[in-house]
Parts: C-alpha cells; structure tokens; sequence
C-alpha cells in the first residue's frame, strides 16, 4: 500500500491505523528471517501509538494528517527515542538515545507510525550492507544478492512492501544506490534542507537524512513534512520548504536534460546503459530538450570523497571511547589502554579502514597534500556543475554502474567496492539534491536506476521530472519477495 | 611515498587503534593502494581554486545559526549517566589515567 492507498482506506473506514501498523509490523516479522531487514522491530510502540491515532481521527476528518497512520521504517543511524541506535556496530550495541532526531518528530507529529530501525552497512560506511555488524540485508529481487548499501536494510523493506516509505542517509549514495539496487525511488536532498539533528554523524560536509519510497509522490510528501529549517542543526538553511507534491505537474515542456556523456564509458554495465539511454529518450518524447554536459572533473570525485569523508568520520568517531555510553571492552588497566581496546573490539573492518585512512591524510604533514588540495578539487567539481547548470535544469546519469552484486564479489576489494559510488558522491561533494528513480529491469531481471541531479534547492523540478517518466513509464514490477500480490 | 607496517602503526596509536598483527598486515597494502589512488588528484593544478570549506550553499552561508540566547534544559544527571559503561557516584568511571 502506498500513502493513497493508506489515506484512502483509512477515509473509506475500510482500515484503521491499528490495522495498518498490524500488517507492516507482521510483514517485517515474516520477511526478517529472508531479508534481515530490521535491527529492532517496535511492535508494542507502534501498536500504542496506532491506537492513539485512532482515538484521535474519530469524528473529526478534517485534522487529516499528512502521513497520517503511514508506518514507516528508520535506518538504525537516526535517533528514535525508546528504541535502539546501534547504527551496525557493535560499538553501540544497545544503545538507545534519550531524544528523537527531528525528522522523527516531524514524522511523527505528522501522524507517521515508526515500526523499526533498519540494517545498514557500520556507521555508514558500504555500498552492500555486508558491513553491518549483525547480519546482512538481502535484496528482495534475489536473496543471494545485495541490496546495496549503506541504508540496505531501509531500501528493502520498501521494496519488499513492508512499509511504504523509510528513511536513510545518503554520504555518498547511500540512499540512492540502494533505491537503484532495489527498484524504488530514493532522494537525497539538498545540503542544509533536511536537519540531521539525531542523524549519528559521519561525514558533516557530506551527510544528509534520504527517503526511500515507492513512487515519486510519498517521497515529495514525506520530504514536505521532514524539511526546513531546525535550530538544533546550524547547517539548515532558512529556505521556503514548497509544497513538492504540488510540484507533480507532469509537464516536460521547456525542460532541458543535461547528459554528461564522459559518464557513460567504461565499466558502465550494458544492461544500465541502455535503460538509461531509453529513459533519455521518454524524455525527448515527452517533450525536454536534451543537451550535452560536461563534468571534466567528475572522474576525480572517488579520490576527493574518500579524503574527506574519511577525515570527518575519523574526527566524528573519536568520540566513541567506551566513557559515556555504548559498549566498553573489559579489564583494562589504564585509560588509554581501554580506549583502544574498546575502539578495536567494537569497530569493524571498513570502520577501522576509513578512521586509518582519515587519520593519515589529517596527520601532522599531510593536511595540505589530501585534505586541503581534496577541498580545492571539491570546489573545481562545484564549479562544474554550476557551468552545466547554465545548460540544463537536471542532469541524467545511471545511479549505479551495475545491478545488485552477489554477497560476497566484492568485499575482498575495499578500492573496487569505492568505485561503485562513481555516480552518487558528485551530488554530496556539490551539496546538491539527487534522486534514483526505477527505469527498468536488466535481463537478469534485477532492477536499474536513473539519477536525476539538480541545482541546490531544485528537489521541486526533480521530483517533477522523476514524476514525469514514472507516468509516461510506470515501474510496476514487484520483487519474488514481498508482502504484497502485484 | 610508500606506506609501510610501522607507519600504520603511528597512525593506529594516533586514532586510538590497538590493532592486531593480522589487521596490521591486511590493512598496509589497503591502505597503500587507497593512497595510491587518491594521488591523482596531483594530476590537477588548484592553485587558482579556494578549498569549499564552510557551507556548500549560498542559502545556508546566509542563514543566521545562532539561536536565540536562552537557557534551555539540558539532559540531566540521571538520563546522562543511564547508559554508562561504569556509572558511580554521579560520575563516569575509568581506569585510572596513568
């Protein structure tokens, strides 16, 4: 059931929101065992808080909320007061926050339904979920594969129709890749739209909270309810929020798509090129002017975002000492020794590998030759996007180069696993907004992403041109595992 | 330059890492081809271009962050102290520093 369908028959009183959290909640406990979708499944909290909302619709339809009784899922790196935030790791293995970000406030006071917190790859940090210090996710298109990463576990549960709309972090793609991966729409929005207060930081300059829905339109409506300005986190900005479902127009007139066709090269894999070749083409059809763009700096943005995230994760995960909260290795005779100790038994391979790599390009003689000469090419990319923006108001790429790997091709290989992200980390190097929309199925019948990258500030028209092909183009082929007949 | 076992060692005790042999040998080669990669960004001359450090947006530069000066509640003693590894007396517990 997506939003609609949820509004609709909770105002046809064919369903109550008690009866709707019972469904997701049953499904995320029949599908766990297949998927590992969930960390931490909160039927008690979700039943109790569907029972509020019913005791508050009862005679009065007009106080409608916008998500009102959607049951949603939030990856396990945003805070939830009253259920855990172990964000992967065993660091913070039963850890449970005494607050609640603010997107869960706004998704909340909105009348959403949280049901769970979602697996992803530790602190963040994977494009395959394989990092994840519990188990794996798998993808509900073919359970020997990833579902992507880092916020798999989020992306499944949408795509397998657990809950219609979920909620992840997007660093360098986590929330699109895996959108691609799994057949649904992901958003990563603008630097400064979302407040990240509650998000558990990664990578500062890069990290924003992403949603994940079935169609273009719960995505619109649930970035409606979640964005704007939020004293708590002085990096939102103080930008008008519109109305992005309104924004839903269909209209394709003047718009002009940007295609960078140095992005189209080698180890783009053939089945994604030509999906995304066609839905170039059902924009031509629909009436966009395509233009060519240039983005000559693009090919140096795996370098430049493995610099820099992994010289901000290693300064945000300094704070994780054993000291005030989360897990603390035993029998250490001095400070020091408990720091480390602690630090080396509660963080995993790739979290050890980034906080190794973001120490050494951040040491005493190095700062110059990675950090600062990374935020220099960070500005050229900037710069890109900016002259090819003069061209077009969107630019069109593949999400991901290939479809959803098997578990295990390639965690031997930290470096081949990076250039997955070869198409994602762009739009959080420039700040700006980018979105994974379905575009079809590879012969393997796994399913492929476009990416739609925008202007800062520009999610109105992306949702519009995503909403635009989702109409001309509908995706409607559901996953072997899923909660839901076709 | 090349990355070498003792120098993953320096940056291990300097990330407050207390590695394994193992992970030591695994991670020198990682971390090297890593390094190794990153350089070609020497390939691009950036003398003309300003590091984008501080805000990525136009908007968000403009935004005035500070918020009003008021006190607000803080967490308090007994929730600060709730999920502590070793809470005693009001206090969080460690081994003794030296």
């Amino acid at each position: 059931m997506n939003i609609e369908t949820i509004r609709t028959r909770l105002a046809g009183g064919e369903l109550d929101a008690r009866a709707v959290a019972e469904r997701a909640l049953t499904a995320a406990e029949e599908l766990n065992e297949t998927l590992g979708a969930f960390l931490q499944i909160d039927r008690a909290g979700a039943l109790a808080r569907a029972g509020e909302l019913d005791a508050g619709r009862q005679g009065d339809e007009s106080s409608a909320q916008p998500l009102g009784a959607v049951p949603v899922a939030v990856k396990d790196n945003i805070c939830v007061r009253g259920l855990q935030a172990s964000c992967g790791s065993r660091i913070l293995g039963g850890y449970h926050p005494p607050y609640n970000a603010t997107a869960i406030e706004r998704l909340r006071d909105a009348g959403a339904i949280i049901v769970g917190k979602t697996n992803c790859d530790e602190f963040a940090m994977g494009s395959s979920n394989e990092n994840s210090a519990y188990h794996p996710v798998r993808n509900p298109w073919d359970t020997a594969r990833v579902p992507g990463g880092s916020s798999g576990g989020s992306a499944a549960a949408v795509a397998a129709r657990i809950v219609p709309v979920a909620l992840g972090s997007d660093t360098g793609g986590s929330v699109r890749q895996p959108a691609s991966l799994c057949g649904i729409v992901g958003v990563k929005t603008t630097y400064g739209r979302v407040s990240r207060y509650g998000l558990v930081a990664f990578g500062s300059s890069l990290d924003q909270i992403g949603i994940f829905a079935t169609n273009t339109a719960d995505a619109a409506l649930t970035l409606s309810v979640i964005a704007g300005r939020d004293p708590r986190d002085a990096t939102t900005a103080d930008t008008p929020v519109p109305d992005y479902v309104s924004e839903l127009t269909g209209d394709m007139r003047d718009a002009r798509i940007g295609v960078p066709r140095e992005l189209f090269g080698a180890g783009l894999d053939a089945d994604v090129r030509a999906s995304v070749e066609a839905a170039i083409e059902t924009y031509r059809a629909l009436g966009a002017e395509v233009v060519d763009v240039e983005l000559p700096h693009a090919k140096y943005a795996i370098a430049v975002y493995y610099i820099i995230a992994t010289a901000e994760a290693s300064s945000n995960l300094a704070r994780y000492d054993g000291v005030r909260y989360g897990f603390r290795a035993e029998e250490s005779h001095t400070l020091r020794e408990m720091y480390r100790r602690t630090r080396e038994e509660g963080f995993g391979a790739e979290v050890k590998r980034r906080i190794m790599l973001g120490t050494y390009v951040l040491s005493s003689g190095y700062y110059d030759a990675y950090y600062l000469k990374a935020q220099k090419v960070r500005t050229l990319l900037k710069q890109d996007f900016a002259r090819a923006f003069e061209r077009c108001d969107a630019i069109i790429t593949p999400t991901s180069p290939t479809t959803a790997f098997l578990l295990g091709e390639k965690t031997d290989d930290p470096l081949a696993m990076y250039l997955n992200d070869i198409y994602t980390v762009t739009a959080n190097l420039a700040g700006i907004p980018g979105l994974s929309v379905p575009c079809g199925l590879s012969q393997a019948k796994l399913p492929i992403g476009m990416q739609l990258l925008g202007p800062h500030w520009s999610e109105p028209t992306l949702f519009r041109f995503a909403h635009a092909y989702e109409q001309a183009q509908p995706f409607d082929a559901r996953p072997p595992v899923s909660a839901e007949e076709q | 330059m090349p990355i070498t076992e003792s120098d993953i060692e320096k940056i291990a005790a300097l990330a407050q890492l207390e590695l394994t042999d193992d992970e030591r040998r695994a991670l020198t080669p990682q971390i090297a081809s890593i390094v190794a990669y990153v350089e070609q960004l020497n390939e691009l001359d950036t003398s003309a271009a300003e590091p984008a450090l501080g805000g990525l947006t136009d908007e968000g530069a403009r935004t005035d962050a500070a918020r009003e000066d008021a006190p607000l509640p803080s967490l308090g003693q007994t929730l600060a102290l709730d999920q502590a590894p070793d809470p005693a007396a009001g206090h969080f517990r460690v081994p003794k520093v030296l």
